[in-house]
């Protein structure tokens, strides 16, 4: 089902839904940067032409969220559940490139060998509205990861900008819930033209050719390579990377309290960071940006395909865009997929 | 040309092996941007490269390097961070030599980014102009408009340290009277500087690229990091963020050269240099010191003398 939204009425269109759900979109918290949050009013969201500097895995997957909270009552510990999402809600606005982490996430948190309360009930509880990204920039390349900027999945509804109005194309059964709205009319050939246009265009510009063939077995035979010490070598050691990256999901699980009263609380946790892999001990198997490096570019190349059997990096190109020394993970992949011809050679 | 020099310059010390290797700027992958390289081969010294793009404060990677000996490019900034860090005893004076460049003042990327509508693709400065293509557009703007604030305000251009200085010196003056986003905040009360603050950190988002990024935060283990005793939570609460950043600004007094270098790290676009610019205002209108200026003296909240006037004792 195709319909038409004007933008006129997006404001309208989003009250109306904020009646029945919570809505979590982009909010602009300065100039050019924005993040994932709770709306308190439509005219809050910020529909930028790029992606936020937070991916939306935020929204599933908080920065810091409360597993549970604790107090005494008297000489008994009393436990309070923070596991129900209380009402529906629905996500707006995340590109294609941030869902297809969404469902790279899924197979962490809602797997089969794992099913993560807190991720799983949020996820339950959401609708996505997803955005077609019109405009890629030269680091995006979604299209080298099996994505593309027009990539539906993950969406339940989806739009594209049209100038004037957006696109609404109803993908699944959750996004049909919507789908009568007195703000959304049906789509008429030029608006269906017009999309059709747009999504060449932003597919053509999106073009990318960087190879992954063979990434994992490579990277098998390259654990003590020398490479990492140059990989290794520029990083500053910060957690931008990982921070901003929408397929990296580490945590650390902490006790926050005060007088016998506080929260166990899990918080985004880097592998670039030495706090990381410290023991108790003092001993650290991770002790420089060597190997902390490389166990990003591992996990993401090798360890995910070899758990999952799926690359997890989207090409979102936040990395790329935020490293402060301006490291390109399109330029590691490259040395990695020379290291073949190399070690095949010396053969 | 300084590049040209620069390049023979790290040649001549990689094969005399004067040094180990050489740690400067190459060409980033992306228009705006240049991006740290180390040389340890004298074939590749033709990586190297200077221009408007050079903004990193090098001398953070020193710490990495200490078992090695190491040429260091450096803008005045950066020279002021290897001599107060060497003062510090960071490494042996012997371990290090730095490879002076006078600094044309550096283009801040945002700036440039926000005067044109759409991705920039190719950017190249010739003179005073810089020259902005993208997809649908060509500008040419006036380069001087376009500084990094910490730029702006420099009046030590010229490395205060440095074992040889390729380029020509250049007139030290601030293009500046004063520093704009003090004055700002000066201007401000008591409740507003507040929300300011309260306003821009609370975008933090606890990635220390800030801290990673200056070459003056190297403790061994950071007060943020600490788990006995523990300091503070891990979270994003407000007094979480404030209490790093107000900690993270005064370990810096009288240790922070100006570079900028943790606002260029910081994603998120946070304002910092305000405070730690306003703090080496204050140090050098009460102990009359700048950073890495003179190469002996030491900032004056790491020393203590008989003499100090103490005025602060009522």
């Amino acid at each position: 089902m195709k319909l038409r939204l004007d933008k006129k009425d997006f404001h309208s269109f989003l009250r109306g839904l904020m009646v029945h759900y919570e809505l979590f979109a982009p909010v602009q918290l300065g100039e050019g940067v924005s993040v994932y949050k709770k709306i308190g009013d439509p005219s809050e969201v910020a529909l930028l032409p790029s992606n936020p500097q937070k991916p939306a895995k935020e929204v599933f997957f908080p920065q810091s969220e409360t597993m549970f909270r604790y107090g005494k009552v008297g000489v008994q510990t009393e436990v309070t559940s923070t596991e129900k999402v209380e009402r529906k809600r629905i996500l707006l606005g995340p590109r294609p490139c941030d869902l297809k982490a969404v469902s790279l996430l899924d197979s962490v948190f809602a797997g089969k060998d794992y099913r993560d309360v807190y991720y799983v009930n949020k996820r339950n509880a959401t609708t996505v509205i997803g955005m077609a990204c019109d405009q890629p920039l030269s680091t995006c390349f979604c299209s080298s990861m099996d994505g593309g900027p027009f990539f539906r999945e993950g969406s339940d509804l989806f739009l594209i900008d049209l100038g004037e109005a957006y696109l609404v194309e109803v993908l699944t059964e959750k996004g049909k819930a919507i789908e009568t709205n007195e703000f959304l009319k049906e789509a008429d050939t030029n608006d269906l033209e017009l999309a059709r246009e747009i999504e060449q265009k932003a597919t053509k510009k999106a073009e990318t050719s960087l190879s992954l063939e063979g990434i994992e077995g490579r990277l098998d035979r390259m654990v003590e390579s020398p490479f990492w010490d140059q990989v290794g070598e520029k990083c500053i050691g910060c957690r931008i990377c990982t921070y901003l990256c929408p397929t990296c999901h580490c945590f650390d699980i902490v006790d926050e309290d005060l007088n016998g009263k506080g929260e166990r609380v899990r918080h985004w946790d880097s592998c670039l960071s030495s706090l990381y892999s410290q023991e108790t001990s003092g001993h650290n198997p991770r002790p420089t940006n060597r190997e902390r490096t490389r166990q990003r570019l591992m996990h993401k190349f090798n360890y995910f395909p070899k758990n999952v059997g799926r690359i997890a990096c989207v090409g979102c190109g936040r990395c790329v865009l935020y490293c402060p020394a301006d490291s390109d993970i399109r330029e590691t992949i490259k040395e990695i997929q020379k290291f073949k011809c190399q070690s095949s050679n010396a053969k | 040309m300084i590049q040209e020099r620069l390049r023979q310059k790290a040649k001549e010390l990689l094969e005399s092996k004067a040094v180990d290797l050489i740690v400067g700027f190459g060409e980033g992958s992306l228009p705006l941007r240049a991006t740290p390289i180390f040389i340890r081969n004298p074939q590749e010294v033709n990586r190297l490269i200077w221009n408007s793009f050079c903004g990193h404060n090098l001398s953070t990677y020193l710490h990495k390097l200490k078992s090695l000996k190491v040429g260091l490019v450096v803008k005045g900034c950066d020279s002021r961070s290897a001599v107060a860090l060497l003062l510090e005893k960071r490494f042996k004076a012997d371990q290090l030599f730095l490879i002076g460049v006078p600094c044309q003042r550096m283009v801040d990327r945002r700036r440039v980014k926000r005067a044109v509508q759409g991705e920039i693709l190719r950017v190249s400065a010739q003179g005073d102009e810089l020259i902005v293509e993208g997809e649908d557009f060509k500008t040419t703007l006036n380069r001087k408009d376009f500084l990094y604030p910490s730029c702006q305000v420099c009046v030590h251009r010229m490395p205060l340290r440095a074992d040889v200085l390729l380029g020509k010196p250049v007139e030290e003056f601030s293009l500046l009277e004063t520093h704009p986003e003090i004055e700002e905040f000066l201007g401000k009360t008591p409740e507003e500087r507040w929300d300011y603050f309260e306003r821009e950190t609370g975008r933090c988002i606890r990635c220390y690229a800030c801290r990673e990024a200056c070459p003056m935060c190297y403790c061994t283990e950071c007060f943020v990091d600490s788990s006995n005793p523990q300091w503070m939570e891990k979270g994003l609460s407000p007094s979480d963020l404030e209490f790093y950043h107000i900690v993270r600004a005064y370990h810096q007094t009288g240790r922070c050269s100006g570079c900028g270098a943790c606002e260029r790290a910081c994603p998120m676009e946070i304002r910092l240099t305000y405070l730690t610019q306003k703090l080496n205002e204050d140090v050098k209108e009460l102990f009359g010191f700048e950073t890495g200026v003179v190469g002996d003296a030491f900032a004056p909240l790491s020393t203590y003398d008989m003499g100090d006037k103490q005025e602060f004792i009522k």
